[in-house]
């Protein structure tokens, strides 16, 4: 069986790449990708803790996440096609008239 | 059977609010063009009976759905507080939406269901629940932000509070995946009790506490996790604006405290550094960049950042059983005396603004004291209160904070927040100034609406102060459940 360490260090990496990819990319859609990898992380940690303890509550977080992060791209992709529509482009530095 | 009506019952306002805000969306489909008016009038309607039924509550400390959800003082407090925010927020935009154009009654319903998310926070006792809720709060307002379609600015916010909200969201759910591999637990309760029999990686524990820590930061806008803040304040539509400076902060600091205070008062010397330096900073930068922002909604923006920063202040002696009582209590009072003076703020921007962000930088104030003498002294008392200034309610609150801060043993600290305080009111009065000291012609839109939430807010801040003693001492009531 692979071991429970594996799992926490897998999910600690695609978290950081996820973390990472908000930071650094300038297109809209890479950084919601990136931001979904960071769910996906926290999910698979769940599910890693969740069977170790032999428990089911984590398992069941997941399916909420899921739900959650639906909503989220329903919602999210919603925002950039208007924003899209409007400006042209969906590069973060081109939108940014709120400057101050 | 696992649920009883009792479980129902005892959550009755927010039940009331999320099955309201379901049925209004159909009935809104529904309703022919002429009519869509009722909508507004229907969303107030069931704010107000969610009121009642959350008055009604008060007192009563019950646990619902398997202690999933807690009714205790401290969430029947912020659900008053909320549901009387949501009533003042549709107030705001109902003149508003309509001098813009995009008076649609989805707005009213997405603020409902926000509202329902902030309340579910206050009550939540666990990690799942909490999470869900903070989603509920958030995506709504997120939609609220970008309503003003085909405004590039209001899209832009509304993208940009997308993109960081779901990016907090993200260090929060990952937080609790750890407080779960430390615990095996997610309800608040068994958390406590594993945590008191010791947990085998303390470790993971820290760090699921610090990235809940930093995600709730983005939330309620604590320096260094600020950066959306002024935008999306600036671009969103002002009624919203006002609505998501409380709503959110209600929201962020409710589930803040709730878990800190019922799971981790362990954890406090651990994190007590850390949220010194992040109240320093917060109050620190929130106050002195305000002094260079031209724009009126950015001021206000980072004056709620600072201020964000002094009810976290509060927060620090969380760990400390003697004291946590009243700092709590001083924190949720802040907050009461924070949404009536940021309401009323917000609706004098809303009587000066034009289209096109027109009317919003500082200099657009220039004569208002003398031409409309009421708004300007109404205005005259926010700043005071902002400014923590009698006889106003933002000068009990920072009164009884500093306390709360200094029985804690944190004198430093509230050294700098009296200092910072001074800062603020430097950028404060200098709007008054303008106000009535500069000559110039502002035009005001009237809107009754908006006219009647200045008033009432402008007599409230300096009413409440007159009887801030039996408030404070209702905040004390306000006490959490602990496990």
């Amino acid at each position: 069986m692979v071991p429970l360490s594996y799992y926490v260090a897998l999910s600690a990496i695609l978290f950081a790449l996820g973390a990472l990819g908000v930071l650094t990319r300038r297109n809209t859609i890479i950084i919601f990708m990136s931001i979904e990898l960071m769910l996906n992380s926290a999910n698979l940690l769940f599910v890693a803790f969740a069977r170790s303890f032999g428990d089911v509550s984590g398992q069941i977080f997941v399916f909420f996440v899921m739900a959650v992060a639906a909503a989220e791209v329903a919602v999210g992709l919603a925002l950039i096609v208007a924003v899209f529509r409007n400006k042209h482009t969906i590069n973060i530095d081109e939108v940014s008239g709120l400057k101050g | 059977m696992l649920y009883s009506m009792d479980d129902m019952f005892n959550i009755l306002p927010t039940v009331i609010v999320v099955a309201w805000a379901t049925a209004l969306i159909l009935v809104e489909a529904f309703l022919p063009k002429k009519y869509k008016f009722i909508t507004i009038w229907l969303t107030v309607l069931g704010l107000v009976v969610a009121l009642v039924a959350a008055i009604n509550q008060h007192g009563i400390e019950a646990e619902a759905f398997n202690g999933m959800l807690v009714v205790d003082g401290f969430s029947s407090f912020l659900n008053i507080l909320i549901l009387g925010s949501g009533i003042l927020a549709v107030a705001l935009a109902v003149g508003y939406n309509k001098r813009f154009g995009f008076d649609r009654g989805e707005y009213y319903i997405m603020m409902m269901f926000s509202i329902a998310g902030t309340m579910l926070m206050s009550s939540a006792a666990d990690l799942i629940v909490i999470f869900l809720a903070l989603e509920l709060m958030s995506i709504p307002l997120y939609i609220m932000a970008a309503f003003y379609r085909g405004n590039v600015n209001s899209e832009e916010a509304g993208m940009k509070y997308f993109l960081l909200g779901a990016f907090a969201g993200g260090f929060i759910l990952y937080g609790i995946g750890f407080v779960y591999g430390a615990t095996g637990a997610t309800g608040l309760s068994q958390v406590v009790t594993a945590i008191n029999g010791g947990v085998d990686s303390p470790t993971f524990l820290l760090v699921g506490a610090a990235l809940i820590l930093i995600g709730l930061g983005f939330k309620v806008a604590a320096v260094p996790f600020h950066m959306w803040t002024p935008d999306v304040y600036e671009g969103s539509p002002t009624p919203a604006t006002a609505y998501m400076a409380v709503g959110a902060k209600v929201g962020g600091f409710a589930a803040l405290i709730r878990i800190f205070v019922v799971a981790f008062p362990t954890l406090s010397t651990d994190l007590v550094p850390i949220l010194w330096g992040l109240v320093a900073l917060t109050l620190v930068v929130g106050n002195l960049v305000a002094i260079a922002q031209k724009n009126i909604k950015r001021m206000l923006a980072y004056s709620s950042i600072s201020h964000a920063g002094f009810i976290l202040m509060a927060f620090l002696p969380y760990g400390d059983a003697a004291v946590f009582k009243s700092s709590v209590a001083a924190a949720l009072f802040y907050l009461l005396a924070f949404a009536i003076t940021s309401f009323g703020s917000w609706g004098v921007v809303i009587a000066l603004e034009k289209s096109e962000g027109k009317g919003l930088l500082l200099e657009d104030y220039a004569g208002l004291g003398r031409k409309y003498p009421a708004l300007g002294v109404a205005m005259l008392i926010f700043m005071l209160s902002f400014t923590g200034i009698p006889p106003t309610i933002g000068f009990a609150g920072k009164f009884l904070l500093f306390k709360a801060v200094m029985e804690g043993g944190y004198y430093g600290l509230a050294i700098l927040g009296v200092l910072t305080s001074l800062f603020s009111a430097y950028y404060y009065l200098r709007l008054v100034i303008i106000m009535f000291m500069k000559s110039g012609e502002p035009n005001i839109v009237s809107d009754r609406w908006v006219t009647l939430v200045t008033a009432s807010s402008a007599v409230a801040t300096v009413v409440l102060f007159m009887v801030s003693t039996p408030l404070f001492a209702w905040a004390e009531q306000a006490v959490l459940k602990l496990f």
